[in-house]
């Protein structure tokens, strides 16, 4: 069975805030959720599925329903990290599509930044977890975990800083129209390779932001659709991959995104070139120039000339990208980029994207999410949208 | 010279089915995981292979000789800077680790490296890779 045109996305909504110690996360979770339900046009008391991630506070969609005062007959909490949100909204639509909900809200939140929360600090998932003895001690954080799949990429296909750099820059030029966007100033390629070493050959422009916030989206069967008076985003095709370390043969410049991206775009039926826009998730310059080279926008190796000279500027490149400033300088809600991955993507279907961005008559867009850490055990997730 | 000696190292989270390979170390050896059914190598060793899910594991002794796969050095954001990075070794497995006792702008991908242990905060050797 195919998700193909089973399921809209109806409702879609980004919180404006970047911080917020005065809220808890119950509480941004909510807002977000009324935002994307008065964005559809919808009530409530209309949902009937709800899919969260491990952000979701206390036990997940237990607390959350609860909280909320949602009455809903499905709940799925599939975690792959900050892609949670795109595989979610493909889980949204397989649901619907079996008949066990009609409408699905998706919630993320976080205040990672109100929490002091670093990429340049090594995560502990906790002894239970399998890998951690093998490798916490080495501090292994978020940044150098990135940073060696990046000097990987560069010792076998010759990729430069520069041409990283150029991801940073288109980001930039977007977000200077975004008024909610944490980085607004447009860099340069020199800014970017000028900017303090984290973990070498990143630099703190090759980062993102950390940044309190999150969003939600409503996803509806196509009756529930074509009822509401907004324009239709229809999910075409979704694809999700986990990878990790293989048992020791690691290969860190080959992602999740080559095992998701063909799924998506199989059951899509379009290919890279038919896309107009692409949200690409951005928790650093390499992570988007991987996933843009194992989705097929260019061939494996080839990311680093693809990403220069502006190819991802809105207006003047060949594929627009992360139009709302991305994670590189808009926001990155609970260290969890999927979520807005997905919104800017609708905004773009909608052609409510800001006027300087907007892609024109975008119909066709791609979300890509990934969760995890490139350097380790990631999870890819991709879903294909169509404005009908 | 940027080395991990100059900072705390945590120590291993142990759990019933890692203390084996954490012991061996104290004895200076580094336990990389084989199997008997399909002869592959695995790490971080387990009990079931990760290959072909065979529960015939011999946790063996590596050479300890290998190359830098990759590596970074965190320069910012912490105490001291360190350089991690995977060292694939002899046996073909890559392992993530610590690249210690060199100057860290000196090293590069390919590089020939040799097993060294140095402690965690707790006393626990851990294994690490210095230049060969």
């Amino acid at each position: 069975m195919s998700i193909k045109g089973k399921a809209y996305i109806v409702g879609a909504y980004e919180h404006p805030t970047r911080k917020a110690p005065d809220k808890s996360v119950a509480q941004l979770h909510a807002e977000c959720a009324r935002g994307a339900i008065l964005d559809s046009g919808l009530t409530k008391d209309d949902i009937d599925g709800y899919f969260c991630a491990t952000d979701a506070p206390g036990l997940g969609p237990l607390s959350m329903v609860d909280y909320m005062g949602l009455k809903v007959r499905h709940v799925d909490t599939t975690e792959t990290g900050g892609s949670s949100y795109v595989v979610h909204v493909a889980h949204a639509a397989e649901a619907i599509a079996l008949g066990k909900c009609n409408i699905a809200l998706i919630t993320l939140s976080g205040w990672p930044r109100s929490e002091g929360s670093s990429g340049t600090q090594a995560r502990n998932y906790g002894a239970s977890a399998p890998d951690v003895a093998y490798e916490f001690s080495y501090g292994m954080a978020t940044a150098n975990g990135y940073a060696m799949v990046a000097r990987r990429h560069m010792h076998e296909f010759g990729t430069t800083s520069e041409q990283l750099a150029w991801i940073k820059v288109a980001a930039s030029h977007h977000a200077q129209y975004n008024e909610h966007a944490m980085l607004r100033n447009v860099v340069t390629v020199e800014d970017v390779v000028n900017s303090p070493m984290i973990a070498d050959p990143l630099h703190r422009l090759d980062c993102c932001v950390v940044s309190d916030g999150g969003g939600a989206l409503i996803v509806a069967r196509p009756e529930v659709a074509k009822q509401l008076n907004r324009p239709l985003v229809k999910v075409l095709g979704a694809g999700e991959a986990p990878r990790g370390q293989n048992g020791g043969k690691v290969d860190l410049t080959t992602c999740a995104a080559a095992f998701s991206g063909p799924a998506a775009f199989a059951e899509a039926g379009v290919k890279p070139a038919d896309i107009q826009y692409v949200s690409i998730y951005d928790s650093f310059t390499i992570t988007v120039l991987m996933q843009l080279e194992d989705l097929g926008f260019c061939k494996k190796g080839e990311g680093g000339k693809f990403v220069a000279d502006g190819n991802l500027i809105s207006g003047t490149g060949k594929l627009p990208f992360n139009t709302d400033g991305g994670g590189l300088c808009n926001n990155h809600p609970a260290n969890r980029g999927g979520m807005t991955k997905v919104i800017e993507a609708v905004r773009q279907l909608r052609g409510e994207a800001h006027p300087k961005v907007q892609v024109p008559d975008c119909k066709l867009a791609l979300a890509q999410g990934m969760g995890g850490n490139l350097g380790s055990r990631h999870a890819s997730g991709t879903v294909i949208l169509e404005r009908e | 010279m940027t080395t991990a000696q100059e900072r705390i190292i945590q120590a291993p989270a142990l759990n019933p089915e890692n203390e084996r390979f954490f012991e061996a170390c104290k004895e200076g050896k580094l336990l990389v995981g084989k199997c008997k059914d399909c002869n592959e190598f695995h790490f971080y060793p387990r009990t079931i292979c990760p290959h072909c899910n065979s529960d015939q594991i011999d946790w063996v002794p590596a050479k300890g000789t290998g190359v830098i796969y990759t590596f970074s050095t965190m320069r910012r954001g912490v105490p001291v800077p360190y350089t991690i990075g995977y060292v694939t070794l002899d046996e073909g497995v890559s392992m993530m680790t610590n690249i210690v006792d060199c100057d860290a702008d000196a090293i590069k991908l390919g590089d020939k490296v040799k097993l060294v242990f140095q402690n965690a905060e707790d006393g626990t050797p851990l294994p690490m890779f210095a230049p060969a």
